[in-house]
């Protein structure tokens, strides 16, 4: 079995280790680093459950192989520190069985980084990616529109 | 003024989940494992002539390769039809057929497709009708033979797996006399659960014989107690660990993966092994949803009484029974809906077919009989001109009337359908009209259907709760309830709260179930959480409390009669400035001059379900489950009239949830119960060829809904207490889904203009049904 040297730049430690070629970003995320945050729920870019940022963008890590990865600044759910899109989820009872939550979160937080005027059409359009089987939607919309709504009143100040 | 019920307390599993810490089977760190991977079925009905094994074991890594046997036991709850791996023969597509244990998934999966098996192709059933035509291919020759429950009856020579007959009243007289009769036939292909989480297992035998299960399960003690009947193992020496599920609704009920990871771990030598799905394993290999042919006939007087119902429910259990022959019963339970009906011939049978095998799924069968019957109901009210919402009200089944197995109800075991009827009515804004023209194309239009649920389980099934007192005066609780989701851990230290009128923050909810050292809960199946282990919960706080009174007796020299507990502090209920801290005595007390009395306060408590019995097999006469939760329900869809396209506006439910113990986990429940009754309605199903292969066991083909297909949810609680359940409440985690199929069917029937019988709802379904009904080509 042939490995290669990696270097993963994750939640802003750097992090050296050897991968086979074949490795999935998920896979080397939850095994080798122990940031189980990230979930395998469909391993074909389906579901989003395994949604992790990659160089600020929101990325299907079971579609992306660790090599594609290396050198690039990677956040996992792990990552955030009292983000308010992790605020909100927990006030807006936005979760339930918690399994599609990180990747949502890590979705969620991608669009309000990005596009902080988001409109319903683009917030759809992100959020889509994901699926949730618990809830109805509406307390994951209730959340990051939430987070969405407050910025854009903080930045009209 | 209540302390902590009815508010909107945040989840005690918040923290965890919304940081990605919270652990789930699958995130166990798996250095010291090794890795199992199936071959599953190609065929759905074949004789399995050869598997050849050779070339997988030239992979580097492979420790050992399983095969089905004879000698294995046969496996199932109800009825042993089912080997844990097969030989002879394969009876559905993605039935396993062999593991490869290997260091490395990878390795194993390697090794998995280097298996080549043989196989000889048999006739595929693919319907209960079919599975019952007299020269139908059994699925099970060997019927008769297999051991079973006593309370199940399979059909020796059929494919019958159970049948459960209901029979009240005179059927034949009331079809005679009625003005009106109907009869249509539903039907609804199986599918399945598909929660986020795929299930995953991690087994080992340890050294000194004792055999531990780490599983994605709703039950773990029936794994425990099911590992030691097929295995001969001691049941005290099986420990199951359940942490947070990813998801249930009912698919993690099923003894499954266990079985083969158990084979594994014991095939090399009891070393740690791991099974993990992928999604398209857990689709078609694990047991999936029901389906189902119904046949419904309606007798009615020409003002709407309904007389009599002829019902024939033909469940598809698949290739095995699992669950399937309970669902026939819980079916044929409830056969008729929230209706009063005085003559009733139902026969509800569990009909083996070529189909992944079916296990519980959210409602238990009510979604599916529900949708046959509340369409029969629309269909009944437009044959007699009558308003559909006014047609039910006027049969609603009331406190003083019996169920179909002859039950009597009073207004705590069925709540108050009437008066949620009321609530939709006016919600829905019904006297505007049912369809309201939008322009050429398109109209918006109102339909709508009733529920009730009960639980059919175990009538012995029991729940137990310890509290464990820390000296700071917080409190452990443990309960073997799964956390699958719906925050029952969350409900009862509210409730616990309540009891002892402490600060919530003070109370830890042990989420991870451990069959060793907590205590039972039978099953988190059945919305049976916050009944059982909620009364299990009260009992353990009174005990508890007297615990606390009798040692502040002592210390304030009273009697323990005189004393209330709450606030943190026991205080003489007269005068409650004479008190002491519950920190200070639920350690034991100690006295100024050292002496002690007391110790740690552990406060315990059980609950078993009272006075169910099993149905008489001749004329269903019994009680299944202790109360029902009844709701009114309805959508509000745009419909394309020219393309037959639509779009969910507004969903409503208004459910007698009893009391409302947190509303917003309350409303969670409904909405994403709803959201799942949708889902199935409208687009979800196992599409099968005509060789009986599943064509879309993955997420972007089986179309589960996404952010932005979800409706508005509009949800209200009536609180008709159930005086059994703890401060009243009844089990709302399947109300929200189960009237959803029959609400948008009927929706989409008026606006079509067409009767649509079967799930789900495509527009090219649609499309279909005009183009048979028009007899013209609409394209």
């Amino acid at each position: 079995m042939v490995k290669n040297e990696v270097t993963l730049h994750v939640n802003g430690e750097t992090r050296s280790l050897y991968i086979r070629n074949a490795e999935t970003l998920l896979y080397t995320l939850r095994e080798k680093l122990g940031l189980t945050g990230a979930k395998p729920g469909c391993l074909n870019g389906d579901c989003g459950a395994c949604t992790v940022e990659v160089n600020g963008a929101a990325i299907k890590s079971c579609i992306m192989l660790t090599i594609e990865a290396a050198n690039q600044q990677i956040t996992t759910v792990e990552g955030l520190q009292d983000a308010p899109i992790q605020t909100q989820f927990v006030e807006k009872f936005a979760f339930q069985c918690g399994y599609c939550t990180p990747g949502f979160i890590m979705n969620c937080n991608t669009l309000i980084e990005k596009y902080p005027e988001a409109n319903e059409t683009v917030i759809k359009k992100w959020l889509e990616s994901n699926i949730c089987r618990c809830t109805g939607y509406k307390e994951i919309e209730d959340a990051v529109k939430a987070v969405l709504t407050s910025n854009q009143a903080d930045s009209s100040v | 003024m209540s302390w902590s019920i009815g508010k909107n307390i945040i989840r005690k599993d918040a923290v965890e989940k919304v940081t990605g810490t919270a652990k789930y089977t699958a995130d166990a760190p798996t250095s010291n494992m090794y890795h199992v991977k199936l071959v599953i079925s190609q065929h759905a009905h074949a004789k399995l002539k050869a598997v050849n094994v050779a070339r997988a074991w030239d992979v580097s890594g492979v420790r050992a390769i399983l095969l089905g046997q004879s000698s294995l036991p046969l496996t199932g709850d109800e009825v042993k039809d089912r080997p844990i791996l097969a030989f002879d023969r394969v009876r559905y597509f993605g039935e396993p057929i062999a593991a490869v244990v290997a260091d490395e998934p990878f390795q194993a999966k390697k090794a998995a497709e280097l298996i080549e098996v043989i196989y000889e192709p048999l006739p595929v059933v693919q319907s209960p009708k079919e599975a019952l035509q007299r020269d139908a291919v059994l699925l099970h020759e060997n019927l008769a033979s297999y051991d079973k429950v006593q309370y199940v009856y399979p059909e020796k020579g059929s494919n019958v797996a159970n049948r459960v007959k209901i029979r009240k009243g005179t059927i034949e007289q009331a079809l005679l006399e009625s003005d009106v009769v109907i009869e249509e036939n539903f039907s609804l292909s199986p599918s399945d659960h598909t929660a986020m989480e795929t299930r995953c297992v991690i087994a080992e035998v340890k050294q000194d014989g004792f055999v531990h299960f780490t599983s994605t399960t709703q039950a773990p003690y029936r794994i425990k107690e099911q590992m030691s009947n097929y295995f001969n193992i001691d049941e005290g020496k099986i420990i199951v660990n359940a942490p947070y599920v990813g998801g249930g609704f009912g698919g993690k009920v099923a003894l499954h993966l266990e079985l083969i990871a158990y084979l594994a771990t014991v095939a090399v030598g009891g070393k740690q092994v791991k099974l993990h799905y992928t999604r398209e394993e857990d689709m078609v290999t694990a047991p999936g949803r029901i389906g189902l042919e119904a046949t419904i006939k309606l007798a009615a007087t020409k003002d709407g009484k309904i007389t009599g119902a002829k019902l024939l429910y033909l469940f598809d259990t698949g290739a095995y029974s699992d669950k399937g022959t309970m669902i026939s019963k819980a079916a044929a339970a409830t056969c008729t809906g929230p209706y009063q009906i005085d003559n009733i011939w139902c026969d509800s049978l569990a009909v083996y077919t070529n189909h992944p095998y079916a296990t519980a799924y959210r409602g238990f069968s009510h979604s599916e009989l529900l949708f046959a019957f509340e369409r029969a109901m629309d269909i009944l009210a437009r044959k007699l001109g009558m308003d559909p919402l006014e047609l039910r009200k006027k049969n609603a089944i009331l406190p003083g009337q019996t169920t179909p197995t002859q039950v009597p109800l009073n207004s705590s075991t069925v709540g108050d359908l009437p008066r949620c009827i009321n609530k939709l009515k006016e919600l829905m804004n019904w006297q505007e009209g049912t369809v309201i023209p939008i322009d050429d194309e398109k109209v918006r239009v109102k339909g709508i259907s009733c529920s009730w649920k009960t639980s059919t389980i175990g009538p012995s099934a029991s729940s137990g709760v310890a509290l464990l007192f820390n000296p700071d005066g917080s409190i452990n609780v443990l309960s073997g309830i799964v956390e699958i989701g719906m925050g029952a851990k969350t409900i009862l230290a509210q409730l616990l709260a309540e009891k002892l009128k402490m600060d919530i923050q003070k109370i830890h909810v042990h989420m991870e179930v451990n069959t060793q050292t907590t205590p039972e809960h039978y099953k988190t199946a059945a919305s049976r959480g916050t009944l059982m282990a909620g009364r299990a919960l009260v009992k353990a706080a009174d005990d508890a409390i007297r615990q606390l009174k009798q040692i502040a007796a002592q210390v304030l020299i009273c009697s323990p009669d005189d004393l209330d507990v709450g606030y943190e502090k026991v205080y003489v209920r007269e005068e409650p400035d004479a008190f002491v801290e519950v920190k200070d005595i639920c350690y034991g007390y100690k006295y100024p001059n050292g002496y002690a009395i007391g110790g740690q306060i552990i406060g315990k408590g059980t609950y078993t379900l009272r006075h169910l019995t099993n149905l008489d097999r001749h004329t269903g006469i019994g009680k299944t489950g202790p109360e029902y939760t009844i709701g009114a329900q309805g959508v509000e869809v745009e419909f394309n009239t020219k393309d037959f396209t639509y779009k969910i506006l507004k969903a409503y439910s208004v459910i007698d949830a009893g009391k409302v113990l947190n509303p917003q986990t309350a409303i969670g429940q409904i909405m994403g119960g709803m959201s799942m009754g949708l889902n199935h309605a409208s687009s979800e199903t196992f599409v099968f060829n005509d060789e009986g292969i599943v064509q879309n066991p993955r997420f972007r083909t089986y179309g589960p809904f996404r952010y932005g297909n979800h409706p508005d949810y509009i949800v209200h609680f009536l609180e008709n207490p159930h005086i059994d359940g703890p401060f009243g409440a009844r089990g709302v985690g399947e109300s929200g889904l189960i009237g959803m199929p029959a609400a948008l069917a009927n929706s989409l029937s008026v606006a079509s203009r067409v009767e649509l019988n079967r799930l789900p709802l495509t527009p090219e379904f649609i499309w279909h049904e005009k183009k048979a009904g028009n007899n013209d080509d609409l394209v």
